[in-house]
């Protein structure tokens, strides 16, 4: 899979598109796209980005926000931002638990 | 949670004739990476630190002694692309040439978050040097980073460091020292595709920042050679501007990848190494739908009782105490005349002997209980479980930070709605800070509340905590009313880092609550006790035809008072009070008792019931402690942080119009049933 600027990574066989904001805690995904709003900057800097393993470990009450963790950190995000991100769901999740280089 | 020593303005002085500058560091980092716990262990100012992100809200400078370094402590950061005024501010102080070193804090244990903000700072300047921090957090997990793999590829100085023990910290001192010394090193690792480097490359030697070329390409305002490079490396092209943002990124986490190790193997560690199963079945729980709130509420409970069960023996001790003090200073003072005697052991000592015994054994034991709460980690976790009923009132789950903060002190509650981005919901959380009651107005809470309970100390710890639940809710509103009306806005996106539960270090927590926040609040409180207890002891004692003016002051507040389901005098002692809520109760003591001065200790409970006080009024009582006008230094405070003078005016108008409807309905009801 290619993204602009030219780097290439890997992607295990795809279950099916959807968005971050559908995970439930403990589901996992790579990073398909994030839509471009005002919000989407942040979101690079903070680590979802095209590509990235990202995993669903907690999701708030009262329909708050849900926190993912990505490269190392978790993050909480509200589900209306959480939707902006598309997502492949991920098969399996332990694949993913070595670092991985990207070129 | 009391009002450190910040200053924010940035480096001034800088000279003096004839005296060698010292050296100047600039600590940046994401956030919660230990950079303010360096910067106390070097120049031991105490800058507020605790497991949440978002802590520091200004920056701090002080100066390290013994290294002969001055240090600025910057707010921590993702990114130097601005999102903030502090953003801002936090790149442009680091351009300047001022600075030695810029010393980028990085978490051992997530080390790409870290070096991608470091890449960017090598953009902006070349005196940078990389601390790796939470050495020994990493060693415990048999995990090694190898600097040399960071140094090679970024081509700047690399130390590891472990701020709670203090390990490194000369070393990277004496790095920053010399760092001017030390000679350029190329970096081995390029960030950008070789098209874009090339440009950037040719652009530098032509005398560009690398930051301010790829900052132009992002915003959009290029210069034209910044735009003929722009085009020539298939700037136009789909996903560029997501490549630029994403490529340090990437690169850190592939440097990172490189340079952490297990100890002694080469083999790589489990991925996300902070953040550890521990970690995740605890917020699985402390999260959950069923058990967030029991959880919370027991915590608060739980704090509520400590502090209640834990400060009575020692205040009774301290009045006793103080009262002997008072009988010394009586004596001792003898070559004054009578008045003048009265004036100042009966009307200013009293008063802050009053406002410490009362006040200094329930701070000194919810301060470190607290404390400890949010060196922990659990701080963050309560703002992401309270975000869902925030965002819905309009407000940011942030404003579950500030909230807790005003649990300690209001006016520290209302300077840390600075880390809120949004102006719009920064001024709401400032505007409702005051419905969490202070430290200063716990004791006031905790009397009622053993009154109404007849003692038993378990009920009165949930009384608290129902006080504190309804505040909760008041905020709610009030955040929603105000959205709707006059801080209409929508809500902004909102993103919080839950960092990985730390063990807390129970020693240093005791000693820094006290030093830091206790003793610093108290100071505060005593200071304006002081000159309180003076007007309030001439209110008392100066006679008009045969009343004094105390009692004239409150009769003409009583039929208001009384209407409310309360009386004169404790409304006299509510206004009386707005230097500082610790003498609200010994105030209206004193105006029942008609005395000229506070009483000491004595049966509360007794004189209430003479002067006609039933369960009502001591319901109407927790009421407006709750929901009155904040104390004077809180306003003064709101002043400060928003520069309107209407909204100041609303901060006071607000909770006593809420103070005074409620208290009203409570009458209402009572009468009824």
């Amino acid at each position: 899979m290619h993204y602009a600027g030219g780097y290439t990574i890997y992607c295990p066989e795809v279950i099916y598109i959807s968005y971050l904001s559908d995970l439930v805690p403990g589901e996992s995904a790579f990073i398909n796209k994030i839509e471009n709003t005002d919000i989407s900057r942040r979101l690079h800097e903070l680590g979802f980005i095209g590509g990235t393993f990202v995993e669903c470990v907690a999701k708030a009450p009262f329909k708050g926000p849900s926190a993912y963790l990505v490269r190392g950190s978790v993050i909480a995000l509200r589900k209306d931002d959480a939707r902006l991100i598309n997502v492949q769901r991920a098969p399996y999740s332990s694949d993913c638990r070595q670092y991985q280089k990207w070129d | 949670m009391g009002l450190t020593n910040t200053s924010t303005g940035f480096l001034t002085a800088r000279g003096g004739s004839g005296k060698r500058l010292s050296y100047t560091a600039i600590l940046a980092g994401n956030p919660n990476v230990g950079k303010s716990s360096i910067f106390n262990a070097l120049t031991g100012m105490k800058q507020h630190t605790g497991n949440w992100t978002g802590k520091t809200v200004a920056s701090a400078v002080g100066h390290s002694e013994r290294e002969d370094i001055t240090f600025v402590d910057l707010p921590g950061m993702y990114s130097l692309r601005s999102h903030s005024a502090e953003e801002e501010a936090a790149r442009d102080f680091i351009r300047g040439e001022s600075a030695d070193a810029v010393v980028v804090v990085c978490d051992a244990l997530c080390l790409e978050g870290g070096l991608s903000l470091a890449i960017q700072i090598t953009e902006l300047t070349e005196n940078v040097i990389v601390c790796v921090n939470f050495m020994d957090e990493a060693a415990r997990r048999e995990i090694d980073i190898d600097m040399s793999v960071i140094e090679n590829a970024l081509g700047v100085p690399a130390v590891g460091v472990s701020a709670r023990s203090g390990e490194g910290i000369s070393e990277l001192c004496e790095i920053i020292r010399n760092r001017k010394s030390i000679p350029k090193k190329n970096r081995t690792v390029s960030v950008y595709p070789p098209s874009v480097e090339a440009e950037l490359s040719e652009l530098e030697s032509a005398g560009y920042m690398r930051w301010d070329v790829t900052d132009a390409w992002l915003s959009g305002e290029m210069d034209d050679t910044e735009r003929e490079a722009f085009d020539r490396c298939g700037g136009r092209s789909d996903g560029f501007s997501e490549m630029l943002t994403a490529r340090p990124v990437i690169v850190a986490e592939g440097i990172a990848c490189d340079a952490v190790k297990k100890i002694g193997t080469d083999s790589v560690p489990e991925r996300f190494l902070a953040y550890t199963r521990r970690d995740r079945m605890i917020d699985r729980i402390i999260t959950s739908r069923f058990w967030s709130v029991p959880i919370m509420l027991l915590m608060l409970a739980g704090i509520f009782w400590l502090t209640i069960v834990g400060s009575n023996y020692p205040s009774s001790l301290l009045q006793s105490g103080f009262d002997k003090i008072e009988l010394l200073l009586y004596s001792a003072l003898s070559f004054l005349s009578d008045t003048a005697r009265e004036l100042i052991v009966c009307g200013v000592f009293r008063t802050l002997f009053r406002v410490v015994a009362v006040m200094l054994p329930p701070m000194a034991i919810f301060f470190p209980l607290f404390t400890l709460m949010e060196d922990f980690g659990l701080l963050g976790r309560i703002a992401f479980n309270i975000d869902g009923a925030l965002a819905r009132s309009g407000a940011c789950g942030k404003q579950a930070l500030t909230m807790c903060m005003g649990l300690g002190c209001n006016a520290a509650g209302v300077v840390g709605c600075r880390i809120i981005d949004s102006p719009r919901e920064r001024m709401i959380a400032m505007l409702t800070n005051n419905f969490m009651p202070c430290n200063g107005r716990f004791p006031i809470l905790i009397t009622m509340s053993a009154i109404l309970c007849a003692g038993k100390m378990g009920l009165g710890a949930l009384v608290m905590t129902a006080v504190i639940v309804f505040g909760v809710l008041a905020t709610l509103g009030v955040s929603k009313l105000l959205s709707a009306t006059l801080l209409r806005g929508t809500p902004s996106s909102f993103t919080l880092e839950l960092p990985p539960y730390r063990r807390p270090q129970i020693g240093r927590v005791i000693v820094r609550s006290v030093f830091d926040r206790t003793l610093f609040v108290l100071g505060r409180a005593a200071a304006v006790a002081a000159p309180a207890g003076l007007v309030i002891w001439v209110l008392a004692n100066v006679y008009i035809v045969d009343g004094t003016l105390l009692t004239y002051i409150c009769a003409a507040l009583d039929p208001v008072g009384r209407f409310i389901g309360l009386d004169g005098a404790v409304l006299c002692s509510f206004i009386l009070g707005f230097p500082a809520n610790e003498i609200v109760l010994p105030l209206t003591v004193m105006c029942y008792t008609a005395s000229g001065s506070l009483g000491t200790g004595a049966d509360i409970a007794g004189i209430l019931a003479a002067n006609g006080w039933t369960s009502l009024t001591v319901i109407n009582m927790m009421i407006m402690t709750v929901f009155h006008f904040p104390c004077s230094t809180t306003v003064l405070t709101v002043k400060k942080e928003s520069g309107s003078l209407g909204m100041t005016v609303l901060s006071m108008i607000i909770p006593t119009v809420i103070g005074f409807l409620l208290c009203t309905l409570t009458s209402a009801l009572y009468r009824w049933l």
